[in-house]
């Protein structure tokens, strides 16, 4: 019954949060409020681990949540019954694709869709930087003020300079990802 | 291999070098995917992208879904995407049994704190790859920065703006396509 509530909660989150992992928050919350299952502060914690391993972060909260809940079956269960709407939906959407594929008319509206898409990534990186590299010191209106991250937008440098040259460039990104979390101890950033 | 185990097994890579959303898994998509394996190209990627952050779920698992359903089917799409949840379960798995202060470690906080200004070259140099194939001309290149300002600025909603973009987009090549007729007919 727990396995199939959890099922149940986790399904939904999938099914109604658009936009990505922080998009399931709210609903972690609601679970969390009308099950009882956790506390707010015991949410955060989870958020905050989330974020810090490898894995999108909206898996990883389901994992987590449902771990604790109900331990490793718990764990399984929360995270299919979060990925069961995409893959149902995905899935129809691939399949309608596929068929309509040859209509210059999916290309036309894809013509528009496809700078879109880069612009709303290019705006994720912008948020990304705001909460990595920039300090928010206080917002009025719209007068921020911030402080920069010196070492990190240092250690931004110096990937971003390393990512361009010729030699280096075949490195897989994971190597850069490590060698910056070595950076970040050595130098405690 | 075969090529269901290689879906897995590359989507469980992609999971693992992922830190952050689905747009931390951007560069190291198209480094497995696009140059390793040429599942897919660039171009479609954005596509997936623009789907994935308009329809529910996590984009990570419906970008997932997408590039395993182009390669194998309904079982492909499932495949890709278990396989990229697979890392998260072991490894969470393991941080909620054992270390449940794991966040408040200062080494963690150092070594993500570093992950995460890595994170944001290696999504720009993804979004600036991305670019060359997605803004071709001038129109490309408004609704590029239009999105951009109005989604990094004022937050509107990633749903709507795909929508209507993709409107635009219909719009704009059926005008070229009318203009491009009368040429041909006073020629």
């Amino acid at each position: 019954m727990l396995y199939l509530r959890l099922f149940y909660e986790f399904f939904k989150a999938g099914l109604f949060a658009v936009g990505g992992g922080l998009a399931t928050v709210p609903f972690l919350t609601d679970i969390g409020a009308s099950t009882g299952w956790f506390t707010n502060a015991e949410l955060a914690n989870m958020i905050a681990i989330s974020e810090s391993t490898p894995g999108p972060m909206g898996v990883n909260m389901a994992t987590y949540v449902g771990f604790e809940v109900g331990g490793v079956p718990g764990a399984v269960v929360a995270t299919v019954g979060l990925v069961c709407p995409s893959i149902i939906i995905i899935i129809i959407i691939a399949a309608f694709l596929e068929k309509f594929r040859s209509s210059k008319y999916v290309d036309y509206v894809f013509y528009g869709l496809r700078p879109a898409s880069t612009g709303l990534i290019a705006a994720a990186c912008w948020g990304v930087v705001t909460i990595s590299l920039l300090t928010i010191l206080s917002t009025e209106g719209a007068v921020v003020t911030f402080s920069l991250n010196w070492q990190l937008l240092l250690l931004a440098a110096v990937v971003y300079a390393c990512t361009h040259l010729e030699r280096l460039k075949k490195l897989h990104p994971i190597v850069w990802i490590a060698l910056s979390a070595a950076a970040g101890i050595v130098f405690q950033m | 291999m075969n090529i269901y185990l290689d879906l897995f097994l590359t989507f469980a890579r992609v999971g693992v070098c992922t830190f952050g959303g689905g747009y931390a898994m951007l560069p190291i998509l198209q480094r497995e995917v696009v140059e390793k394996k040429g599942w897919a190209t660039d171009e479609e990627l954005t596509d997936y992208y623009a789907i994935g952050q308009c329809t529910p779920g996590v984009i990570a698992v419906n970008t997932a879904t997408f590039i395993g359903h182009k390669r194998k089917g309904v079982v492909g799409g499932i495949l890709a995407t278990l396989g990229m949840v697979f890392p998260s379960l072991v490894i969470i798995s393991v941080i909620a049994a054992f270390l449940q202060n794991f966040a408040d470690n200062p080494y963690v906080i150092h070594a993500f704190n570093g992950i995460r200004a890595c994170v944001c070259v290696l999504i720009f140099n993804a979004v600036m790859k991305l670019r060359k194939s997605t803004v071709i001309d001038l129109p490309t290149a408004v609704i590029f920065l239009v999105v951009f300002l109005l989604s990094a600025i004022w937050g509107v909603s990633p749903a709507i703006i795909v929508l209507v973009c993709g409107v635009v987009g219909l719009a704009l090549k059926l005008m070229q396509e009318r203009r491009g007729q009368k040429g041909g007919d006073e020629a």
